[in-house]
């Protein structure tokens, strides 16, 4: 397993190829990135009945460049109270694991550069998902950092919710790429993609559960509206980035969109196959990126249609939808899949062990609901 | 499935109409009433209206308004009557457009244009002085380097105030452009007046409808006096019954 690209030893050009295939994702994330926060500006008008950016360029495509260019000539202020070292470190904290977490995701199939195979994926490590889990709870640290070190209140306050809704959320997500790893076998997003070979989507194989509840648990960890507490302007000016200017709080807003280019595509490589789709006779290494790019796109247009519609949540909303909904959730529904796996590999009837499974649920959740209420009624007593 | 109407609602309007100004490319016409910026007006005869009464300075609730006033020189008067606007400063970047200098100028000497469009780079142009807000010959106001004025805007700087503010007239609705029938002689006898009054400025005092009427102060147009028509007294009076309460 793994990249055939190293079976023959590392020499120059494989470390050129790897070099190259560095920048070309380098490269494909800067330019999403820009393409994100444009087509985000006009879906967004356009379901709000306005025209959007218009004036830089072409249906204003070069305005997330203009306003790039703008921020970097901004000056760049430090509050008087700040942590400098932390403040300067933080926005960077918040962008690598963005970059990094795109290393992992497959973007299309093998192709034959220079004589060698090699992967259309940055890095394929026999850990990915854990690595993928790793770099997202890293992000939170560059957000509550920037908090933190600014001096101030409000960027304070938002990093602490911050934090707050970034762990609880990823235990949920957690659960649900637990439920993927579960039926691939396997940590490597290379397996799992070509796990969902022939239209055996994660989608429809694991039931929609685990994919619903990745998506919540990946809006929320994104930070995006419905659960943009985190900047939530009417109540914390414009939370953890308060205090930040110029090219610091520029790198926020690059990670914050490359997050949703990655997270979408983590999404695509979990749920929808990566780049599996029906095979075409022309330019057969092509079709895989394209497949893969659609269901990117159709990703980032779910996520700007979110946000949307979707009013923001209340604090002890998101708390609880967290906590007390997807968590259990994605717990039963981890075990309902084992259990049907474990009954297939046993030879169990599986109708009865579906069964069985459906009724431990039910009394599960009456449970819950009970504990909850009494839970409620104490709290209200007290 | 109620959680799930609102998204079909966002869909569907990205094939709705939009409702944005594609602004600087489409300029709506502005509203009749619309406040821009200040012009000082003249009569007929080139005269200044302003008489330096600094009542629009004392109602402007940005104090952006900074007038000083000063005595006529019996040579070469500025204005008809005593006195005049020696000095004339209005700050943009203060001001708020809210129209009461306009509704407390006794002679409508000051009125709101329709411009908006203009910007400047320093701070110090903001401040319009004597030398820009006055009209010129023809009762247009100055068109300066800085101000985008639009097709017609120049006839339409007091229109609004003739029709519609509690010192002007409805004769004029619907009328626009600048002229001297304001300032004095021609203006319609409001009720209680007479079309043919004395001459002199007392003779408001008869024909006014309210007793304050005869409060007059300093600040009155004595216009009348000079042009000989009596037009003053019916302009004044309602300014002159509130400086009376104070």
């Amino acid at each position: 397993m793994g990249d055939p690209l190293y079976a023959e030893g590392v020499d120059l050009t494989v470390f050129l190829i790897v070099v190259g295939k560095v920048l070309v994702v380098f490269a494909f994330l800067m330019v999403s990135v820009l393409f994100m926060v444009w087509f985000e500006r006009k879906v967004i008008s356009d379901m709000q009945n306005r025209i959007g950016p218009d004036r830089a360029g072409p249906w204003g495509i070069g305005q997330t460049l203009a306003d790039g260019i703008k921020l970097f000539f901004k000056e760049a202020l430090m509050p008087d109270r700040a942590d400098r070292r932390v403040f300067m470190l933080a926005p960077f904290l918040s962008i690598v694991p963005a970059f990094l977490i795109f290393a992992i995701v497959p973007f299309g199939d093998e192709i034959t550069i220079a004589g060698r195979r090699t992967q259309m994926q940055l890095a394929d490590p026999p850990v990915g998902v854990l690595f993928l889990l790793a770099m997202s709870s890293i992000a939170v640290y560059g957000i509550m950092l920037a908090g933190w070190s600014s001096g101030s209140k409000y960027p304070l306050l938002g990093s602490v919710r911050a934090s707050a809704q970034m762990v609880s959320y990823e235990a949920a997500m957690s659960l649900a790429i637990a439920a993927v790893v579960l039926s691939a076998g396997s940590l490597s997003t290379r397996d799992i993609v070509n796990e969902q070979a022939m239209y055996r989507w994660n989608l429809w194989v694991l039931g929609v559960v685990p994919f619903v509840i990745y998506i919540i648990a990946a809006t929320a960890e994104l930070n995006r509206p419905p659960f943009d507490l985190v900047e939530a302007e009417q109540e914390l000016v414009g939370g953890f980035h308060t205090e930040y200017s110029s090219i610091s709080f520029a790198l926020f807003f690059l990670a914050e969109f490359m997050n949703v280019v990655t997270m979408s595509a983590v999404a695509v490589t979990l749920f929808l196959g990566g780049p599996n789709g029906p095979r075409i006779g022309f330019l057969p290494d092509l079709w895989p990126v394209v497949w893969f790019m659609g269901k990117l796109l159709l990703f980032l247009f779910a996520y700007v249609w979110l946000r949307a519609t979707l009013p923001r949540f209340r604090y002890d909303q998101l708390m609880d939808l967290g906590w007390k909904k997807l968590i259990p959730l994605g717990l039963y529904w981890l075990l309902l899949i084992a259990s049907l796996r474990i009954g297939r590999d046993q030879g169990w009837n599986s109708y009865v062990v579906l069964a069985a499974g459906v009724a431990v649920g039910l009394v599960a959740w009456a449970a819950l609901g009970a504990a909850l209420r009494r839970g409620e009624a104490v709290e209200a007593a007290a | 499935m109620g959680y799930l109407d609102g998204f079909k609602v966002t869909l569907r309007q990205i094939w709705g109409e939009r409702v944005t100004n594609v602004y600087p490319d489409e300029k709506r016409p502005k509203p009749d009433r619309f406040h821009g910026r200040h012009v000082l007006n003249r009569y007929e005869d080139g005269m200044e209206k302003c008489i330096g009464c600094e009542l629009c300075a004392g109602v402007c609730p940005a104090r952006c308004i900074y007038v000083r006033g000063a005595d006529n020189p019996p040579d070469a008067p500025v204005s008809p009557g005593e006195r005049y606007g020696f000095v004339y400063e209005i700050n943009y970047l203060r001001c708020i457009h809210c129209d009461l200098c306009v509704e407390a100028c006794p002679t409508e000497a000051i009125t709101e244009s329709k411009l908006f469009e203009f910007s400047f780079t320093d701070r110090q142009d903001a401040i319009y002085t004597k030398a820009e807000l006055v009209v010129g010959d023809d009762g247009h106001p100055q068109k300066l380097p800085w101000e985008d004025w639009r097709e017609g805007d120049a006839d339409r700087t007091s229109a609004w105030v003739r029709a519609t503010a509690p010192n002007g007239s409805a004769v004029f609705e619907g009328k626009v452009g600048w002229s001297g029938e304001l300032g004095y002689g021609v203006r319609n006898p409001e009720k209680g007046q007479t079309a043919e009054t004395d001459t002199t400025p007392a003779a408001g005092v008869k024909t006014g409808t309210t007793p304050a009427a005869g409060v007059k102060t300093g600040t009155t147009p004595a216009a009348g006096v000079k042009t000989g028509k009596a037009r003053a007294p019916g302009r004044g009076k309602a300014r002159a019954a509130e400086s009376g309460k104070q």
